[in-house]
């Protein structure tokens, strides 16, 4: 399968790449591409142009800032699975990144580009969610934040602009707050049928409060905010699992059906949430 | 079309390319090296392994202009001076092949992941090749192979 011809652009950084996004009518950025390419290979896509960004190396980057690590856009999954500061200081984006695919996917695979294509079956934008991390996007007018739980709109759709770069990811610095991504799939190298993500913060050997972010269980990824709720009064892991499905929408398709993904949600949820508690 | 410089199993190469064309293409139609195979075209099965700046890539997932400038092994340049690489020698003793098809991309992942460290025992080596299927399933000879030539047991 070849995609549909297109103009390439080479952007030198990240105020060519809007420059030139500016410039074009359905232009899209190409990172590592693992997501966008197989697209356009299927015609599900096809842009007029690609502006390449995979040589922006000032994009490419983890570093501390505050009580924040700063993920710059074009780090790719395996740099941010290995990175010593992100292992040591928000585990759970190392430990999701090196779950996304399989190894030759996370060698081209990017941390934004994986985010701005809003896949709802993708393993990071759960995780993102939960930790109610920030995500830094660059227009021809400034740079602004936008809180995670605003930035997953739709269907492969996100708050970034048509004219706009998503530059860094800003995830907090996690401390002693447990943690857990657990993920089903079912075959290697396969997209989650389900998975959750649960960061939490315990308080004399129970949990105060937490937080649940769902992947594959609706047209966006998910907070399970019922759950959390629950939690956040009191409730036991085993009652507050139950909740987990209320408000969300699972697709049904050749891995499972809807009413499986409602279930697997539950025991993925306890999962968890047991580990996250325990770690 | 776009004037790409490639350099593969140490040749230099420039050529011009569509930007459409994929690096597997690339590498099978325009230089010849059909040692890299075109299994799934899917970036699922793996069998178009070649490494860039040493790392395992699907070719079937990258555009020939990404390549630009990057340095590119594909199966035909990993014997030096008609000695098979260590993986491609264990491939050999271990019979770790029946069809052939998925072998180029196999030893190069292997590769790639041997030389990452990350081989380190056999269920690392399992899951380190979970992005390349062998339709024979002939898994169990290859995990013997890329054991042996990652020296663990």
């Amino acid at each position: 399968m070849i995609p549909a011809a297109f103009d390439y652009e080479v952007a030198e950084s990240a105020e060519h790449a809007i420059a030139l996004l500016g410039e074009r009518e359905d232009a899209k950025l190409l990172a590592g591409g693992h997501s966008l390419l197989p697209a356009m290979k299927l015609r599900l896509a096809r842009p007029s142009a690609l502006i390449d960004i995979g040589r922006v190396s000032e994009l490419s980057y983890i570093r501390e800032d505050g009580d924040h690590i700063a993920i710059g856009a074009l780090t790719r999954h395996r740099e941010v699975r290995d990175n010593a500061l992100l292992r040591a200081q928000c585990p759970i984006v190392s430990h999701t990144a090196g779950l996304i695919g399989d190894p030759q996917v996370r060698h081209r695979g990017t941390i934004g580009g994986s985010l701005a294509h809003g896949d709802p079956a993708s393993d990071l934008p759960a995780v993102i969610l939960a930790l109610e991390a920030e995500l830094v996007v660059r227009g021809s007018g400034g740079e602004r934040t936008v809180p995670a739980s605003e930035f997953f709109t739709g269907v492969f759709q996100t708050a970034v602009g048509p004219a706009e770069l998503l530059t860094e990811i800003r995830v907090p610095k996690l401390g002693s707050t447990g943690w857990s991504y657990v993920k089903m799939s079912r075959r290697a190298q396969d997209w989650a049928t389900v998975a959750v993500a649960a960061v939490v913060e315990r308080s004399n050997g129970s949990l105060g409060k937490a937080a649940i972010g769902l992947t594959n269980m609706g047209g966006t990824p998910l907070r399970a905010t019922a759950a959390e709720e629950a939690i956040a009064g009191g409730s036991s892991i085993e009652d507050a699992v139950k909740l987990i499905p209320q408000g969300t929408d699972p697709p049904s398709d050749h891995a499972a059906s809807s009413d499986f993904r409602l279930h697997l949600s539950t025991v993925l949820g306890r999962r968890a949430l047991e580990e996250a508690a325990a770690r | 079309m776009r004037r790409v410089a490639l350099s593969v199993n140490g040749t230099r190469h420039e050529l011009d390319v569509e930007p459409r064309d994929l690096l597997v293409y690339v590498l099978r139609e325009r230089l010849g090296l059909t040692g890299t195979t075109v299994g799934c075209d899917t970036s699922s099965c793996g069998s178009c392994t070649v490494l860039v700046n040493g790392e395992s890539v699907k070719s079937c997932t990258m555009l020939g202009v990404q390549a630009d400038g990057l340095e590119l092994t594909t199966i035909e340049g990993l014997a030096r001076n008609g000695e098979l690489h260590p993986v491609q020698q264990a491939f050999h003793e271990h019979h770790a092949l029946q069809c052939g098809y998925c072998t180029p991309g196999m030893v190069l992942a292997a590769v790639s992941l041997i030389e990452a460290g990350e081989a380190t025992d056999e269920d690392a080596i399992r899951e380190g090749l979970e992005g390349n299927l062998c339709r024979c399933t002939g898994y169990h000879n290859i995990v013997q192979a890329v054991s042996a030539a990652a020296g663990v047991s």
